[in-house]
């Protein structure tokens, strides 16, 4: 039965987790996502629905666990924070390489180095660049709710299975510790071994039974061949672009201005777009809830309507980048965001936009593009 | 009297098991790792788990393994292969699991991941052949390799002070409270052969009663890494690993020996 609850983000997700009918957890602590574990732990969830949980000895060794298990067709996870996702590159960029179902979960914290355990969204590059070695993308979820930490859980599989890819669900330490209420989903069967076998043996490592051997390799020694893998994740990053973008867009029809802003962000930013519009700014907020595919054309058209752009990041400015991409000049694109853990509030974001954008954005937009010409 | 006289199953003394593939190998001539594949496949096959196994291949020269071995492999990154069963195992407690792995990989990158599936006491296999050096990648210095041993990463010979003493991984995995079985064997000799199959069948049979982590260790030669004529490698090996790495069983049944 769905039920209503009012819980941590941290938590919501793991509960989501057991409900989804996950095989595994395989993780190891750090703050601020320690919680995962910790409740999952306490859940027994290898009575509640026979799920495996297992505290690894480092983050390498967790994603390597999810590899292994992900390899055999198993519906399996793990999570962690910054640091701690630096160290999965390696087994990300092999479980993206070998084509294997996989969710990894990142909690945001700031960095570089050990950084600061407050919440930060400076991993955006290191999630939708690649982050690890080779030519491949993840498939980026950005919750902006506990509810949404929650159902991203079942959403992520339901890509990882189709595309046969990892999934990255991109947190931040906000949304990670708040309470909201959440309604959890209600809960799924862990899939059986025979059905498993049924669904997933034509590439899975189950065991050699009526059938020819299944190899889970990234090694292709032949050039060719390894160009072949490489087209084939290319198209499958080009069909999640056509079929499975995901973003909200918030009083954007007759918007002047727009703010670009995910995840923890996005909620401030939404307040921003309140405060805006009672001083009389035509202020609009669009959400991407999908970092990569990201929404390029949706921009590219709004660009059309609004007169600048802030992108609002808890980081330097990296989604900016991707902001400027789609909207190919056409308007000022300004970025503002604090750092070191510090929270923007919503007044600072609208004096930011007021500054950057409605003041000053013309000017600097010309500016950037004469240089740039030259 | 013709070839084809002498070629009768009776007179068969060794020959390659179905669950070996048809493709060539890609080791040196003399290398001692393909013997040791035909006795792992050659094990699983007369135990008639091929349905049930999977096996998880290193980086390495053996990085190929799953072209050669004729059942369910899954590739690992460098030394993360212990952590990689570890996944299957979990999520597949019936099934038997193995790694087959080299130095550089179990004892020196992925040292932990090793150190930590053995100290769980995983219900898996890890066959680990140590040939003292980084074959693969053109002969550099092992965490294995001998003091004084010429490698292209100690040209001069390992200097101990520098660089540390030949790492006994075995015996350090021996003491832990999760690994059932250790042995350390070779497959230079039929005689040594015979045993190393012993030993392998040993640790599967281990998995099958669940008792948790079997590790057989295989001393190797790497006639190219060591820039040797097999045989001469195969007689370096005596004299000079087998020395500091001594053949035979380390602990039995959960004792030590
Ligand atoms: C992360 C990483 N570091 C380094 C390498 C390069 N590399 C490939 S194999 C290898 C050493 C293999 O030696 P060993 O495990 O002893 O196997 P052998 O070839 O001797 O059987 C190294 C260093 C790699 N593939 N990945
Ligand atoms: S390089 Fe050494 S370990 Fe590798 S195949 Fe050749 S002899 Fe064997
Ligand atoms: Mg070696």
């Amino acid at each position: 039965m769905a039920e209503l609850k009012l819980m941590k983000g941290n938590e919501a997700l793991a509960e989501a987790a057991i409900r989804a009918g996950v095989d595994a957890y395989f993780g190891y602590p750090i703050t601020p996502q320690s919680e995962v574990i910790e409740y999952l732990m306490a859940e027994r969830p290898e009575k509640r629905t026979g799920m495996v949980v297992l505290q690894a000895e480092s983050e390498v060794a967790a994603i390597n666990m999810v590899y292994g298990a992900a390899s055999t067709g198993k519906k399996v996870m793990t999570s962690s924070s910054s640091p701690g996702i630096s160290l999965k590159q390696e087994g990300i960029s092999y479980i993206a390489g070998a084509e294997l179902p996989a969710v990894i979960v990142n909690v945001v914290r700031g960095g570089p180095g050990l950084g600061t355990i407050q919440p930060s969204q400076a991993d955006y590059f290191q999630s939708v660049k690649g982050g690890g070695h080779g030519d491949y993308k993840l498939y980026v979820l950005a919750p902006a709710s506990v509810q949404e930490m929650s159902d991203f859980v079942a959403d992520a599989f339901d890509i990882a299975f189709k595309y046969r890819a990892p999934v990255l669900i991109l947190s931040d330490g906000l949304i990670g510790q708040m309470m909201e209420k959440v309604v959890l989903r209600d809960q799924i069967e862990r899939i059986t071994d025979e059905d498993l076998i049924k669904n997933q043996g034509s590439w899975a490592t189950t065991g050699k039974k009526d059938r020819h051997r299944n190899i889970i390799t990234s090694l292709d020694l032949q050039s060719e061949k390894m160009e072949a893998r490489v087209h084939r994740l290319q198209k499958k990053y080009k069909q999640m672009e056509l079929e499975d973008l995901r973003y909200e867009t918030i009083q954007c029809d007759d918007a002047d201005y727009l703010i670009v802003a995910y995840g923890s962000s996005a909620r401030i930013s939404q307040k921003a777009v309140e405060l805006a519009r009672n001083k009389g700014i035509k202020l609009g907020l669009l959400r991407p809830i999908t970092l990569f595919p990201f929404p390029k054309k949706q921009l590219f058209d709004l660009a059309d309507q609004v007169k600048g752009i802030l992108s609002v990041e808890l980081n330097s400015g990296q989604m900016v980048e991707d902001v400027k991409l789609a909207v190919e000049h056409k308007v000022p694109v300004e970025h503002f965001g604090r750092t070191g853990g510090i929270i923007h509030t919503p007044e600072e974001v609208l004096e930011a936009l007021e500054q950057k954008i409605i003041k000053h954005g013309d000017f600097r937009h010309h500016k950037t593009r004469e240089s740039s010409i030259l | 009297m013709e070839i084809l006289d002498i070629i009768k199953p009776e007179n068969q003394v060794f020959c390659k098991t179905k669950l070996m593939t048809d493709t060539t190998l890609s080791y040196c001539p003399g290398c001692g790792h393909g013997t040791a594949h035909n006795l792992t496949m050659e094990v699983i096959d007369e135990m008639g788990i091929v349905e049930d196994t999977i096996g998880v291949a290193p980086v390495g020269c053996s990085v190929l393994a799953y072209d050669f071995m004729n059942i369910d492999m899954t590739q690992a990154a460098h030394g993360r292969a212990p952590a990689v069963a570890t996944g299957i195992a979990r999520t597949w407690p019936e099934k038997y699991v193995f790694t087959y792995q080299g130095d550089g990989d179990l004892a020196a990158i992925g040292t932990a991941e090793t150190i930590h599936a053995c100290n769980r006491g995983e219900n898996i296999v890890i066959i680990f052949i140590n040939n003292g050096i980084y074959g693969m990648t053109g002969g550099q210095m092992a965490p294995t390799t001998l003091e004084g041993m010429h490698t292209s990463t100690s040209p001069y010979g390992r200097d101990i002070e520098n660089m540390g003493s030949p790492l006994k991984i075995t015996e350090l995995i021996a003491n832990l409270p999760g690994v059932y079985y250790v042995t350390r064997q070779s497959v230079h000799t039929h005689k040594h052969v015979r045993k190393a199959k012993k030993a392998i069948r040993n640790a599967f049979e281990n998995t099958r009663l669940k008792k948790g982590l079997s590790f057989v260790e295989i001393v190797s030669n790497c006639n190219s890494g060591w820039k040797m004529t097999p045989n001469e490698s195969n007689i370096w090996m005596e004299e000079h690993m087998f020395p500091y790495f001594p053949l035979g069983d380390i602990k039995v049944n959960g004792k030590l020996k």
